[in-house]
This record gives C-alpha cells, sequence and structure tokens, in this order.
C-alpha cells in the first residue's frame, strides 16, 4: 500500500463518525465579519494607507501622474542608486529622468547580478489600506518576484485611488491566485530578538511608495502641486 | 519514528529546572508581556473580531471534518498547477523523501525557511545523516542553530535569548557555519540582525535547493501561503531552482475566500502586526519566476490518530499564531523547553500527547502542565478550547480507554501504578505548588471560566477531589477595583 492509500486511509476511518449529510461548506461557514472596517471615502482609504504605512517605517511620497519621473529620479539620487532594475512594461517614462544603470529584469540573471544592483522600481497590482500592504503580482510593471527582494532599496509606486481598496477580503477579490503573489506590509523586519521590531533584516531595508494621482491630502490643502509630501521618516 | 527530544526528562523536572534559571525567566517573562499587550492592541483594532474568530474555527472544523475530500483536491490542484505532490505517513517517510529528492538535484545543501513540520520530523539530522547540510535562515532559528539549541517559542525560538547571549552566539558560532560575526559586533537588535544579513546572504545566493513549510493550502487552487517577516522566506521560495515544502495534512483550507479570514486574524495575534511584513502566495511553478520544481510533502505523522478524537481533534485547527504561549502562566514559568517537543506551552499540551501517544513519561506528563485557567482558549484565534482537550487527555492517562496510534485502534492501559502516571501526578503538584503560575492567570481565567470543569470525569474525579483544584474567584479583586475603584461607583 502507497503512503497516499494509507494515508487518506487513516483519515477515513478517523472521520467515521461524520455524517453522509454533514453540513456543506457553504452553509457550514459563517460570514459575518465585515467585509471592510469602517466607512470611508475614497480619499480616506488613500489616507489611511498612507499612515498605516508609514506606521512601518515605509516612506510615502505623493505627486501627479505627470511627475512621476522627476520624483523618481529624485529618489533615486537621493539614495545615491547607480543602477536600477527595471521590470517588464514599467511606463518607460517613470525612468525617463533617472541617472542611474537601467538593469532589465531578465530570466537568465544570476542572484549576484541582483545583488550588485542598488534599487527597483515597480507598480504593483493592488494596495490594502486596513493593513498598509502593497500586493505585486507578476504582471506589467512589476517584475519577478525576486527583484523585488534582493536589492535593498525598493521604490513602488500605487495609482490612487484605483488601485487602493479597504481590507484584506476587497483585496483578495482583485486578486488571481493563479499569478505569484508577494505581499508587502513594510520594509523587511524582525521580532526574533526580544520581540523587539527591527527593521531591515533580508529584503529592502528602504521602502518607498508613490502615490500617484490627483488625491488632495487630508488636511494638507494648500500643499503647492509637485512638492511631495513625504511621511514616514 | 523520529521523536525530536528523545529522552527528555517529564514536564515537572524539566520545568523546576528553567525556574531555577534566572536569566530565561527574565527573558522569558520580559518578552511574552511586551507581545500580550501589543497583541490586545492589535486585535481591538479589528471590530469584528469575534466574528472572524468564529469563522476561522468553522473553516477549519468543517476541512477537518471532510479532510479526505480537501486533500486529493489539492493534490489535484498542485499537481494540475506544475507541482509534485508526495504523501509521507510518518517522519521517517517524509525524511525518505525530502533527502532522495535533494539527492536527485545533485545537491548537498539547502536553505530553510522556518517550519515546524520540518523541525518536528527531524528534517536537519536526517539530511546531515545523508550528506547534506541544512541551513536555517529565520533569525530565530539560526540563534539556535548557531547556538546548539533547541526551539522554545512556536514563532521566536530563541525567546528564551536575550541580545547579550545572542551576540555571544554569534561571536562565537557565524565563522564555523560561513560567514563570520563583524569585527566588534555590539549587542544592538539592529547590529545583529545585520550580521544575520550578511552571514546568510552569500548561502541565500548560492542556494539550488529551498525547503519550507506552509501556513495555509488552498485546496481549490493549489495555492501554498508562507507568512513571514524577514524576507528569508521569500529567498529559499523564490531564489532556489527547486523547491520542497513540507506540510502537515491540517493546513489545507478549502477556498481561495478563505484566506480572507487568516489573513487578518493570523498576524495579529501572531506578531501584532496589523499584516507581517511579507507573505508569498504561489502555485504551482511559474515560467520564467521561481523554482522550475516544486514539491508538496504532505505529512501525517500523528494527525490522523489526533483527528480520529473528537474532542481532541480540534487541536489540528491550530493556525501556530502562538497567542496561547504568551499569555500561559505555567509557559512563562516552565519555559518552553519544559515541554519536550518543538510544540511548546498550551498548544503543545495537546498536540504533542496526541501526535506521539501518551506512552512516554513526557507526554503522559503534558496534559497536567496547566492550570485549567482558559487564557489560552480565551486567545485563541481558532477557538481551540485547549481546557477541554487537557481534560479529555488526563482522563486518558488516567483511565486509558480506545485511541488510535499509527492508524490502528488499540486500547490504552490506565497509567495507574506506572511512571508516566507517577510523572503526571508530579506535573500536577508542580502546578498546584506555584501558585504565582495560578495567579497570573486568574483575570482572564475568570472569564473563560465557565469552561473550567469542576471535577475531572471517571476516576479522574476523584483524583480532582483529593487534590484541591484551587477556586477560581468570579471576578479578581484587580478587576473588581479597576471596575468600581475600591467600591465607590459600585452602587451607580
Ligand atoms: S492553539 Fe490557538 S492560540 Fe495557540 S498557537 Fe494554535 S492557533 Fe494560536
Amino acid at each position: 500500500m502507497s503512503d497516499r492509500e494509507r494515508v487518506l486511509g487513516r483519515v477515513r476511518r478517523a472521520l467515521a463518525d461524520v455524517p453522509e449529510d454533514d453540513t456543506p461548506y457553504d452553509r457550514a461557514i459563517p460570514r459575518s465579519y465585515a467585509r471592510e472596517h469602517g466607512v470611508r471615502s475614497a480619499e480616506e482609504t488613500v489616507e489611511l494607507l498612507a499612515e498605516n504605512l508609514a506606521d512601518y517605517r515605509a516612506v510615502v511620497h505623493r505627486c501627479a501622474e505627470a511627475e512621476l519621473p522627476v520624483l523618481i529620479a529624485r529618489l533615486l539620487a537621493a539614495r545615491g542608486a547607480k543602477s536600477v532594475l527595471v521590470p517588464d512594461g514599467l511606463p518607460s517614462a517613470w525612468l525617463a529622468n533617472a541617472d542611474p544603470v537601467p538593469v532589465p529584469d531578465r530570466a537568465e540573471s544570476t542572484p549576484y547580478e541582483l545583488d550588485a544592483v542598488d534599487s527597483v522600481v515597480t507598480g504593483c497590482a493592488v494596495a490594502v489600506a486596513e493593513t498598509g500592504t502593497l500586493v505585486l503580482d507578476g504582471g506589467p510593471g512589476q517584475g519577478r518576484r525576486r527583484i523585488t527582494l534582493v536589492p535593498d532599496h525598493h521604490i513602488c509606486v500605487v495609482r490612487v485611488p484605483e488601485q487602493v481598496v479597504a481590507s484584506v477580503p476587497q483585496a483578495l477579490e482583485r486578486l488571481s491566485p493563479t499569478r505569484p503573489l508577494t505581499w508587502i506590509s513594510g520594509p523587511s523586519a524582525t521580532s526574533d530578538i526580544e520581540l523587539n521590531r527591527v527593521e531591515g533584516v533580508h529584503g529592502p531595508r528602504t521602502l518607498e511608495v508613490v502615490f500617484a494621482g490627483v488625491i488632495p491630502s487630508v488636511g494638507g490643502a494648500g500643499r503647492p502641486e509637485g512638492t511631495p509630501a513625504s511621511v514616514g521618516e | 519514528m523520529n521523536e525530536t527530544f528523545v529522552g527528555m526528562p517529564a514536564f515537572p523536572e524539566a520545568a523546576q529546572k528553567a525556574l531555577g534559571n534566572g536569566t530565561l525567566r527574565g527573558n522569558l517573562r520580559h518578552a511574552t508581556h511586551t507581545i500580550r499587550a501589543k497583541r490586545a492592541a492589535a486585535v481591538a483594532e479589528v471590530s469584528d473580531w469575534a466574528e472572524l474568530r468564529e469563522a476561522g474555527s468553522r473553516i477549519k472544523e468543517h476541512t477537518l471534518r471532510h479532510l479526505d475530500r480537501y486533500l486529493e483536491q489539492l493534490e489535484e490542484s498542485v499537481t494540475a498547477a506544475g507541482g509534485t505532490v508526495h504523501w509521507a505517513a510518518d517522519a521517517a517517510e517524509a525524511n525518505r523523501i525530502v533527502t532522495r529528492l535533494v539527492k536527485e538535484t545533485g545537491e548537498s545543501e539547502v536553505v530553510k525557511v522556518k517550519s515546524m513540520a520540518t523541525q518536528e520530523i527531524g528534517l536537519n539530522e536526517a539530511l546531515e545523516a545523508a550528506g547534506i547540510r541544512a541551513y536555517e535562515t529565520d533569525l530565530a532559528e539560526l540563534i539556535v542553530q548557531l547556538g546548539e539549541d533547541r526551539p522554545s517559542h512556536i514563532l521566536v525560538p530563541a525567546i528564551h535569548r536575550n541580545r547579550a547571549e545572542i551576540r555571544d552566539i554569534f561571536r562565537t558560532a557565524m565563522a564555523g557555519w560561513g560567514r563570520p560575526a563583524p569585527e566588534g559586533l555590539s549587542d544592538s537588535p539592529a547590529e545583529l540582525a545585520e550580521a544575520a544579513r550578511l552571514h546568510l546572504r552569500e548561502k541565500f545566493l548560492r542556494a539550488r535547493v529551498g525547503v519550507s513549510g506552509a501556513n495555509f493550502m488552498v485546496a481549490e487552487t493549489g495555492t501554498m501561503v508562507v507568512v513571514e517577516s524577514e524576507g528569508n522566506g521569500r529567498m529559499c521560495l523564490t531564489l532556489p531552482e527547486t523547491l520542497i515544502s513540507v506540510a502537515g495534512l491540517e493546513k489545507v483550507v478549502p477556498t481561495w475566500r478563505d484566506l480572507e479570514v487568516f489573513l487578518q486574524t493570523l498576524p495579529r495575534s501572531s506578531t501584532a502586526e496589523r499584516m507581517n511584513p511579507y507573505t508569498s502566495m504561489w502555485t504551482g511553478t511559474t515560467d520564467g519566476d521561481g523554482p522550475r520544481a516544486f514539491h508538496l510533502v504532505l505529512l501525517d505523522n500523528g494527525r490522523t490518530d489526533t483527528l480520529a478524537d473528537e474532542v481532541g481533534r480540534q487541536a489540528l485547527r491550530c493556525i501556530r499564531c502562538s497567542a496561547c504561549l504568551n499569555v500561559c502562566p505555567v509557559y512563562e514559568r516552565a519555559g518552553g523547553h519544559a515541554y519536550g517537543s518543538v510544540y511548546p506551552g498550551p498548544i503543545g499540551a495537546i498536540l504533542s500527547p496526541q501526535l506521539r501517544g501518551t506512552a512516554s513519561e513526557i507526554d503522559a506528563s503534558l496534559p497536567y502542565a496547566s492550570s485549567l485557567c482558559g487564557a489560552c482558549y480565551e486567545v485563541c484565534p481558532v477557538a481551540i478550547d485547549i481546557p477541554e482537550v487537557l481534560v479529555r487527555l488526563r482522563e486518558r492517562v488516567v483511565e486509558g480507554g480506545p485511541a488510535v496510534r499509527e492508524g490502528n485502534r488499540v486500547v490504552l492501559r490506565p497509567a495507574r501504578g506506572h511512571a508516566a502516571e507517577r510523572a503526571a501526578m508530579r506535573a500536577a503538584r508542580w502546578i498546584f505548588t506555584h501558585p504565582d503560575a495560578l495567579r497570573t492567570g486568574q483575570r482572564l481565567a475568570s472569564r473563560a471560566r465557565r469552561l473550567r470543569p469542576r471535577t475531572l470525569p471517571g476516576p479522574g474525579a476523584a483524583w480532582t477531589r483529593t487534590r484541591d483544584l484551587p477556586e477560581v474567584p468570579a471576578e479578581p479583586f484587580r478587576d473588581w477595583w479597576e471596575r468600581t475603584r475600591g467600591g465607590k461607583e459600585e452602587t451607580k
């Protein structure tokens, strides 16, 4: 008998008490929990995302779509990046003003080659406000999973408000399990030393998130266009 | 069968030793108290915690009741997505499968992301015996591995080590495993994390085989989920060419949608975060992204025996958040090592004796390593009634009776008069003679009071009668004081 048959046989014998007409899945799970927590306007949802990202030490910037090339160039320069990983499908304008040498995301690159690159710029599939989470699904402008892992500096562009959802349930509805997914909530961290959160272990130690789109910041009226507000540092 | 902590003394002896170790107690107390407060805040942030907990508990319960169906569905989905599924009835078989898979790649080392299942089966030792070196890459696991130590907590296996001890371990042991610790390494957590980053990076970059566990497996889609913080998981899951995941049968959930519950409850309940830094989800293999070969090893190793007990089976709902450890007054004083398994604390006290049986002294004494205060049940995000299972297992130790071992129906003999019973009684006495272990649990205990059995059933009843189970007051003094400001508001 194979281990498969052995294990499945044990499972069936162990469940002898479960009746044939046991409550089916659809009726067995109460779904009375919230689809999202609280009622917010699109703007407030974006604001909550900014707060929660900042709370986990991501640095949040905002600009209009047209200002992305200038802002991204500035962030890369401030970091002193000499090279930047570029996933397929990233709008070419985003890096039009950037000085670092672009390194295309290729299947053949070795991990050592990736390790020599300073920064990476990507978009995302969806962002979750309540948890301060970015989800990448390998779609256009997001690249292979490893490119947002090995370099020490990740700039992620979120189109607001359209890519932002309030909650985890809403995020899962938008995502496809057939794609490899990476959920990112702040820079890499550990709580393994006396249960204190320390940022920066194996993933990028600096995560910068750029909100692209025209969303007036709550209480931020009067901020001149083109001066990106940064929170989180 | 590979049982990791062979020759462990029974719980009371090990606990007594831990009590005598002031550093260990200090480390543990500091850590568990910190996380307790943070967790309460993270849970309070979501208004529907009770509903999420109920849904999580029902999803798991339903899955367990139809486990055969969901496992077959999972196998089909994973296979359709390009993965290969292997079944292992016990630890030895699982180790054989993983060893063979690694050998087939021609490699002699693997990088590992923290996995309870692979610790449970002693995979590292099995690989070592076959000439394959396994590198632990989770910071806490690294500390344990370098310190030639044992894990003492589910989430933070090195919780018993403080920063100065960690620095010393890094200084003395890192060089033997690869890149040495930086000169003049201090004990600041940031510097220690940096040292681990440097030490492990060379291993990640050259790794060809990764070994992981899984937090969840989705039957309908074949999706695997690994929840982590440091990014070492992502390294192991995406850089190697071959990925081998070892997961207990009970990790399966029916649908993609079910993840919406656990991705909310697990991070808040374990690390007290809204969300952990990284969660990876993959379904089979993806062309040009990540490993080209994916193997899933489904592990029984006592799980079906546990499933056979209608009361005890709820232990298989556990999502390994470790909240029950952090609130447990007995764990806080006894330390994780006293539980003699990779599963310490309240969940270990009900899981180990079911996975391994109650024949050994340590396993027979574990159901007594509790004051039944109920704090563990209160915090459990899948509502496992740990006190109920403890009572059930005490009954089994004392009275014997029918059980299933390695798939076979057996009738256990009562432990009465045997070494196992004596060990169990010593554990019980240890609890009752450490009133501080009882007191700390009280505040939560009275909230869970209805759960607390007044007497043990069967012959156990006589045992409890003669041994004075201490009463848990309806409302502890401190709560009464806070509520009434010392009686002033009592009349309102
Ligand atoms: S028993 Fe419950 S509280 Fe304890 S680790 Fe498992 S899920 Fe968490």
